[in-house]
């Protein structure tokens, strides 16, 4: 009874403070991310441009209607959804055969484990950068390795500066630093698996391929559905790789360096947070899915 | 048959580390060659002779040290400032019902995936009126856009965990909120508070479209940023053995991290994508 009253003091007392623990963290939010977001939102309908002292006039939604007559911006658009589409369908299957490989117990699975977290923890740049020495048309180890040695090619291949190719060279670099994320994520789902499950599966006389079928996929289906959206989203909003490796030339433009060109490059204020709110609509179509999936309301 | 299969994944594994570590020691290998045969065809598979040339031009590089300085304090600054705004609003969001609290938790989870180039122009606007622009307090202040959320959701998770009865017997003695969470809660987050630290220096440590914009020279130019940028006299002799030792130099760090902290960093990434 006492206890239950001292009880609901605290409760009143942290229901008074949690704003104020709250208020840093909010109000820095604010200032990064809520501020510049509308500020982007005023900017795209106005003829902003870096550097320009004047200040910037009404334009309405002349951008917008700019933006979807652009070949260019509808180019990147393209070029992003198959960049997505091909390095997440490619990083899940190779991330599934990589979890179901490690969730079994063998020796150096640890030394695996570790492995795999360093392609990831490795800056995006510096994974660019190395991946471009070894696709390099004339001293690159993918070309001496498939044309000189093994002869696989009948010529050396511009990997980075053909159409084509050098979309799916950052492809490349991009599933296999991802990948084992995507392992990782699936392991964690696989482990919350009960054993019990396949061994009442075994005892049924089902097979390994009938296990997966009836008990790993379905158990598995949060993990890779929370998975798959979160690898999307970060698809979707890929820049780094592509800067890199081509400055968004040879069929590579995505969303985000067509963004940054109009941005940064062309210094067209105004245009590219036209292009800004779009790409921030695309990805906040994609979270709210997200948050939906997660289902954060705790309060029930 | 169980042989072969053995036999098989055997075989499954040793080309998926094969897979994982070859680009690595690519890396090494130009990193250790000289000069004169980083180009070349056809292509030495082990440097003859290794030499320590690339290394040591790239740490007699004022530019890099200074770049790979920045980056230190950047990451150090960013990381230390979200922890210290994220526990508190974590502790608020894990273990105090009030009303809204299921709103702002969505608001910080759907934050996580703020696509960062979607204010790009209107931060750059923001950091040069503030006269932040090309100083370290530009990125670690807009760094808080990629790392707060994250470090919020993934604490509140940490924070809801612990026992109820803690808090109470600190509260019955006299202590108010603050107390509590200061001297009760916060100590026993630190495993929380150290995934989330690692995550964000991370982060922070490879971050390239903010620190390619919002810095324009070497006061204030990360290591992502000077390796990107690296290139020789002429577009036609890029020193790859340079850039491959800058850019063994910079992972180094994130290696050391991943072999001391390999449980928090799981841990802390599936807490962020998976655990609802």
């Amino acid at each position: 009874m006492n206890k239950a009253r001292e009880g609901s003091t605290l409760a009143r007392a942290q229901r008074r403070a949690a704003w104020l623990f709250l208020a840093p963290g909010l109000l820095a939010l604010a200032a990064v991310g809520l501020y510049p977001l509308l500020d982007t939102f005023r900017l795209s309908f106005t003829d902003a441009f870096r550097g320009d002292p004047d200040p910037a006039r009404w334009v309405g939604f002349a951008h917008y209607r700019a933006l979807l007559a652009d070949g260019a911006f509808r180019e990147a658009v393209r070029n992003t959804v198959v960049f997505a589409t091909a390095s997440v369908a490619l990083e899940f299957l190779l991330g599934l055969g990589i979890a179901l490989l490690l969730a079994r117990e063998f020796r150096g699975r640890a030394f695996m484990r570790t492995a795999m977290l360093i392609p990831w923890a490795l800056p995006t740049v510096v994974a660019a950068r190395l991946w471009a020495w070894m696709f390099n048309d004339v001293f690159g180890v993918v070309n001496d390795l498939l044309h000189t040695r093994l002869g696989l090619l009948p010529e050396p291949l511009a990997w980075t500066a053909t159409p084509g190719l050098a979309m799916a060279a950052i492809i490349a670099v991009d599933v296999w630093k991802t990948t084992p994320f995507m392992a990782l994520l699936l392991l964690a789902g696989l482990q919350l698996i009960p054993r019990e499950l396949y061994e009442a599966a075994r005892v049924d006389g089902a097979s390994r391929w009938q296990q997966f079928r009836a008990v790993t996929l379905p158990l598995l289906k949060p993990a890779i559905l929370v998975a798959l959206i979160f690898r999307t989203l970060d698809a979707l909003r890929v820049f780094d790789v592509i800067w890199v490796m081509t400055a968004g030339k040879f069929g590579t433009e995505s969303l985000a360096t067509y963004t940054y060109r109009q941005t940064m490059a062309f210094n067209r204020l105004g245009y590219g947070a036209a292009a800004s709110v779009l790409v921030f609509l695309i990805i906040a179509l994609f979270t709210a899915a997200y948050v939906t999936v997660l289902r954060v309301d705790r309060d029930r | 048959m169980k042989a072969l299969r053995r036999a098989g994944a055997v075989l499954l594994l040793a080309l998926l580390a094969f897979h994982l570590l070859a680009p690595f020691y690519w890396a090494v290998n130009t990193s250790l060659a000289l000069p004169e045969n980083v180009a070349k065809t056809p292509v030495d598979y082990v440097p003859s002779p290794p030499t320590l040339e690339g290394y040591r031009r790239v740490l007699g590089n004022p530019l890099f040290l200074r770049a790979v300085l920045n980056s230190a304090l950047v990451s150090g600054g960013a990381t230390v400032l979200s922890l210290a705004l994220g526990a508190a609003a974590g502790c608020a969001l894990g273990r105090y019902a009030f009303p809204g609290r299921g709103a702002v938790l969505s608001l910080f989870l759907a934050m996580t995936m703020f696509p960062q180039i979607s204010v790009l122009g209107a931060l750059f606007t923001l950091v040069t009126t503030t006269g932040l622009f090309n100083t370290p307090l530009a990125l670690i202040s807009t760094y808080l856009l990629t790392t707060l959320p994250f470090t919020v959701w993934v604490l509140s998770n940490f924070f809801r965990q612990l026992p109820r009865e803690l808090e109470e017997a600190a509260f019955v003695d006299g202590a108010g909120p603050f107390a509590v969470f200061w001297r009760v809660l916060l100590p026993l987050a630190a495993p929380g508070l150290a995934t989330t630290a690692i995550l964000a220096f991370i982060n922070t440590w490879n971050e390239y479209l903010y620190a390619l914009s919002f810095t324009i020279d070497e006061s204030a130019r990360t290591a992502p940023v000077a390796i990107a940028q690296f290139t020789g006299e002429s577009a036609l002799e890029i020193p790859w053995n340079e850039i491959m030792a800058a850019s063994v130099l910079v992972t180094l760090p994130l290696v050391l991290i991943v072999l001391l902290f390999q449980k928090h960093i799981v841990s802390g990434m599936t807490a962020g994508a998976v655990k609802g």
